[in-house]
């Protein structure tokens, strides 16, 4: 990958890069970029009829990008929720595992079991996680304190979730406790403004969820979801606090779904074309790579080089993946139990 | 040996757990200084200390929540609910995570998680301090449910319970907590879970239960034996995995088949026995069989007469039992 450095671009606009090399800004893109490819690659595959479902997270590929760049690999564990593909992408997944995922192949990390972009890997650190909203809360809380009473400091959970998550018991549980036991965990709201097809104002009176974390005892962070350096370092800072034996943080990334929630959704029959349409002017993809352009940190060239790269990528994923075998039906009855289970049947 | 009451089994348990075994933790309401409103856990915070004796906060779905990410990380969690009738605000833990937490992730992360709760009527518990709640939970593939009636049955239980490797439900009668005693051997030794105990051997009738009720059907099953009836009795001792092998076997023998427990009729735990007995050994009957349970109302009342309509007895055990046999 070309990359030059930014002395000479002119008429460059602000930018903070809070510590981030050139090759680390250019990683991010790419994950930005490989979540936003293989995300429309589910979308065809669903209306070519070759996949019952599949879920988009178009709007939250800045704060994903800029989370997952705050994860240590190898030590911190994350908790994410389904909405999370560019983070799971960006802590290590691979584009093969998102494919047959989507397909429900055999060789999908869930075994063909769960919807698409459920993983579950131990060696990367990747949490198993239902689709039930703010079920994966407490499991974070847990994990965080197995750290801690382990005393392993230079570890943290990062754990995400949704605005409308925020609404459930369990989330106010975890962070109440997360708070008593100061333990080294990140509470990580994508708050894209919608739940399905209920706004934030019929989620909360006040739409600030970082406000809340001063009625738990732990800081809470807003930050703008749309710009991946700022969500990194918001992150950042609160991993490495929570690394350190600081206790938690409450971050609030701002962001926005621009598509319907799922494919069995239709977001014209709640919010305007107007408000997606205004929204999507920050489309956070397009602006990123400008900035990086602009700033010299690649060229034009290299991001289209970048972007042909990433779908000949998927395209072979997504060959490799089809040709692959589904699970068979007695793959049905395993891993009910640890021993050998005989179902009544 | 020593002879110990439920309680003290209970307790026994959970503290060489605890002292073998850095992995395991007790987390529920008042486990800390008060040691648990039984008393099981009395000492253990000093002890212990209370990173591993933890007070949580009020919160049964992240009790069980919170134990379940410890699980996959490694720990060997022991979650209390204060009394089984609160469990309902961590269903979704129990059902939704718990269970199938192995099963979803295809192996990747599993669950070695014990909760153990007090269940159970007859001690005036009231409305809110007496429900049996297994056939809520029994449904679900992926979980064990264990429901231990003797001071002995109680440690080698526990003890498998702490040491398998997925969700385990502990249910521990109320009613027998204190007022059962028996010799429990010294010493770490477990009891596989499903399987059942024969306490007594019989000809005429099986009898199947569990509980606090295991110890009224063995009076009323002994009441026939001076009357000359021969009844069989069988401790279920786990729920899931259900010792299909034991029932059929005596059912067999026997040719007649009562369950009793103490959960209501309906869609509770002899109704699946029922099913499973007469799938698989209907032309080995010579009676209907018969479920002797609670009434299907919510729940048993304070006042004493609406606890005792709602509970069986000896008596009434040992009347079903002679029907039955007389069939
Ligand atoms: C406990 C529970 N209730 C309802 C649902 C159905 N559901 C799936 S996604 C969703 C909206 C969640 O919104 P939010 O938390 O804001 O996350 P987003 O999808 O917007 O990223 C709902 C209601 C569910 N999965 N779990
Ligand atoms: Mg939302």
């Amino acid at each position: 990958m070309a990359t030059k450095s930014s002395a000479s671009a002119k008429h460059v606009p602000a930018f903070e890069r809070h510590g981030l090399s050139d090759e680390q800004l250019v990683s991010m893109l790419r994950t930005m970029l490989m979540q936003r490819t293989l995300e429309s690659r589910g979308f065809q595959l669903n209306r070519q009829g070759k996949i019952p479902f599949a879920s988009a997270s178009e709007g939250h590929e800045a704060v994903q990008a800029g989370a997952a760049m705050a994860f240590h690999r190898g030590s911190d564990i994350l908790v994410p929720y389904y909405r999370d593909l560019g983070l799971d992408l960006g802590i290590g997944l691979s584009a093969d595992e998102v494919l047959l995922s989507l397909f429900a192949r055999a060789g999908d990390l869930s075994g063909g079991r769960q919807f698409p972009h459920h993983y579950a890997s131990r060696e990367l650190g990747l949490h198993s996680i239902s689709s039930v909203i703010a079920a994966q809360l407490p499991h974070a809380a847990g994990a965080a304190y197995a750290i801690k009473l382990r005393k392993q400091t230079g570890r943290a959970v990062l754990v995400t979730f949704g605005d409308g998550a925020t609404s459930e018991g369990e989330w106010h549980e975890s962070l109440n406790f997360a708070a008593i036991h100061a333990l080294p965990i990140v509470f990580l709201c994508e708050n894209n403004e919608w739940a399905i097809s209920t706004p934030l104002s019929k989620q909360m009176a006040q739409p600030d969820v970082h406000k809340r974390a001063a009625g738990y005892g732990m800081p809470g962070v807003a930050v703008d979801g749309m710009n991946p350096v700022a969500c990194y370092k918001a992150v950042a800072d609160a991993m490495e606090r929570a690394r350190s034996g600081g206790g938690p943080t409450l971050v609030e990334a701002k962001c926005y779904r621009f598509l319907s929630h799922t494919t069995d959704d239709d977001d014209r029959t709640y919010r305007s074309r107007e408000e997606v349409d205004e929204r999507r002017k920050n489309d956070p993809v397009p602006a990123f790579e400008r900035l990086l352009i602009e700033n010299g940190v690649l060229t034009a060239d290299a991001v289209a080089e970048l972007k042909r790269e990433i779908l000949t990528e998927t395209n072979e994923a997504t060959d490799r993946a089809e040709a692959m075998p589904y699970p068979l039906p007695r793959d049905l009855y395993s891993k009910v139990y640890a021993d050998t289970y005989e179902p009544w049947r | 040996m020593a002879v110990m009451n439920n309680v003290e089994a209970v307790r026994a348990t959970l503290y060489d757990a605890l002292k073998n075994d850095d992995r395991t933790l007790i987390l529920g309401e008042d486990v800390g200084a008060r040691g648990n409103v039984f008393l099981i856990t009395k000492d253990f915070v000093n002890e212990f200390g209370p990173e591993r004796v933890i007070d949580t906060p009020i919160a049964e779905a992240s009790i069980v929540g919170i134990a379940v990410g410890m699980a996959m990380e490694g720990l060997r969690p022991i979650a209390e609910i204060q009394f089984a009738d609160f469990i309902y605000p961590a269903f979704n833990q129990i059902v939704g995570e718990a269970a199938k937490t192995r099963y979803r992730s295809n192996g990747e992360y599993t669950c070695p998680l014990v909760i153990r709760t007090p269940y159970g009527g007859g001690v005036r518990g009231a409305l809110s301090h007496s429900v049996s709640i297994e056939a809520l939970f029994y449904h679900v593939p992926g979980l064990k449910i264990v429901a231990p009636a003797f001071p002995a049955d109680v440690k080698g239980l526990l003890n498998a319970s702490i040491d398998d490797p997925d969700p385990v439900l502990f249910l521990e009668h109320k009613k027998t907590y204190r007022l059962i005693k028996g010799e429990v051997p010294d010493g770490h030794y477990t009891i596989p879970l499903g399987k059942a105990n024969v306490l007594k051997e019989g000809s005429a009738l099986t009898v199947v239960s569990y509980g606090l009720y295991v110890h009224w059907a063995l009076e009323a099953a002994q009441k026939l034996q001076e009357e000359g009836l021969s009844v069989e009795v069988i401790d279920l001792r786990s729920i899931r995995p259900m010792d299909k092998a034991t029932i059929l076997e005596s059912v067999r023998k026997t040719r007649k088949l009562l369950i009793v427990h103490e959960d209501n009729k309906f869609g509770g735990i002899g109704a699946e026995i029922s099913a499973m007995v007469a799938e698989e050994a209907l032309f080995d009957l010579d009676a209907p069989i018969r479920r002797l349970c609670a009434p299907d109302v919510p729940a048993m009342g304070y006042a004493l007469p609406l606890e005792e309509e709602y509970m069986s007895s000896p008596a009434e055990m040992a009347d079903a039992m002679r029907e039955m046999v007389r069939f």
